[in-house]
């Protein structure tokens, strides 16, 4: 098994076993806040396993090819996920970064990708 | 009866598709919308059938004038780091003299999405790379940063990000150790906007840029360049740039 997989399958485990021990309070588990109710694109358990896979499939048909449907696209999932209180995907709760820090998987997205949606004038986080 | 009803409703159907068609095309006589003839569906690929282009009337360019380089800056979020000599440039204003006869130009220059784009060919990556529309951008997902493309580009449109960045626009990412140059504002056209310079020079009155597809005769650009005498920046390389000047 290659070692890309072997870790996306160990960060896999490392989420399961913390869906497994919600039932105990002494084991740390990432903070799942989801402000916006509703569908996802996909199901809760499709999209913890493979939304590397359709970030990635998404950004090069939206870069080479200029395809941009809302979808797959990081700026939707980040549109829908951001915290109200901070208005972002990342920082200690945010939705993505609190998952990642928990499995240790680098989130390099937003060294360029905004990790904040655009606001209209005069709207609040 | 029954199939009176048919025919009328297909009767009905074929006029309805007809006049939605001609309605493209002849919304007003002589008056042709560059969105309709442009318009592409969100989850269509770019086609090579266009290509992309700017047009630079550098009688109307004034000297001093920046407005399309603020509009560019605000568009893609760059912003002054404090550090000029490397700050990201995507267009600058470069002011020329004609020594014989005294003659001066005021131009903006940006990258100019060659045909046959030098930053493409030394790009060690495949991080360079031209869009089928005829524009030149960087998948910063490839870009390892080496800045061969900076060498390499004769137009000195390419510029390296040295810091962290923050609060980018959502539409334009860009981050630390990435190469980058102008995009033609490639988010607006895939939603058949202009790009952000062009915008700001024609709302400020100057109607010094035009930009349009050149391959489709129609477009105001195709019919400008075919009618006025224009030129490249450094024509004798045969790269074929995108963006052509007027009254150079």
């Amino acid at each position: 098994m290659h070692l890309h997989g072997l870790v996306r399958l160990s960060a896999c485990l490392a989420l399961a076993s913390a869906a497994l021990a919600f039932a105990s309070d002494r084991v740390p588990k990432p903070v799942i806040n989801i402000d916006k109710p509703g569908k996802c694109v996909e199901d809760t358990a499709t999209m913890r396993r493979e939304h590397p896979d359709m970030l990635k499939h998404q950004r090069d048909l939206t870069v080479h090819e200029g395809i941009r449907t809302r979808e797959h696209s990081l700026k939707e999932c980040v549109g829908c996920h951001a915290s109200r209180k901070t208005g972002s995907v990342l920082g200690e709760n945010g939705f993505c970064q609190s998952c990642h820090d928990y499995a240790s998987v680098r989130l390099d997205c937003f060294g360029c990708h905004a990790s904040k949606p655009k606001l209209t004038n005069g709207a609040k986080p | 009866m029954s199939t009176d009803a048919n025919e009328a409703l297909s009767r009905r159907g074929f006029l309805a598709i007809s006049a939605a068609t001609l309605g493209g095309v002849m919304l007003a006589p002589g008056i042709r919308l560059i969105e309709i003839a442009g318009a592409r569906a969100p989850e269509q690929a770019v086609s090579r059938q266009v290509r992309w282009g700017l047009l630079i009337d550098t009688n109307k360019c004034a000297p001093g004038c920046d407005d399309c380089v603020k509009a560019c800056a605000t568009e893609n979020g760059i912003k002054d780091t404090g550090h000029p000599r490397t700050d990201a440039q995507w267009i600058r204003k470069v002011e020329l003299k004609d020594l014989r006869s005294g003659r001066t130009h005021s131009v903006p220059v940006m990258c100019q999405h060659c045909e046959h784009p030098p930053c493409v060919d030394v790009c060690p990556t495949g991080a360079s790379f031209k869009r089928a529309d005829g524009i030149v951008l960087v998948d910063r997902h490839t870009c390892i940063g080496c800045r061969y493309c900076m060498m390499a580009c004769p137009y000195k449109a390419r510029s390296i990000v040295f810091q962290e960045i923050t609060d980018q626009n959502p539409d334009v990412p860009r981050g630390n150790g990435c190469a980058e140059g102008c995009t033609l504002c490639v988010h607006r056209i895939d939603h058949d906007r202009q790009p952000a310079c062009v915008e700001a020079c024609t709302r400020a009155g100057h109607n010094a840029m035009i930009f349009g597809d050149l391959n489709d005769p129609q477009s105001e650009i195709a019919q400008r360049v075919a009618k006025y005498a224009s030129t490249h920046i450094r024509a004798d390389l045969k790269l074929n740039p995108g963006v052509r000047y007027q009254g150079l």
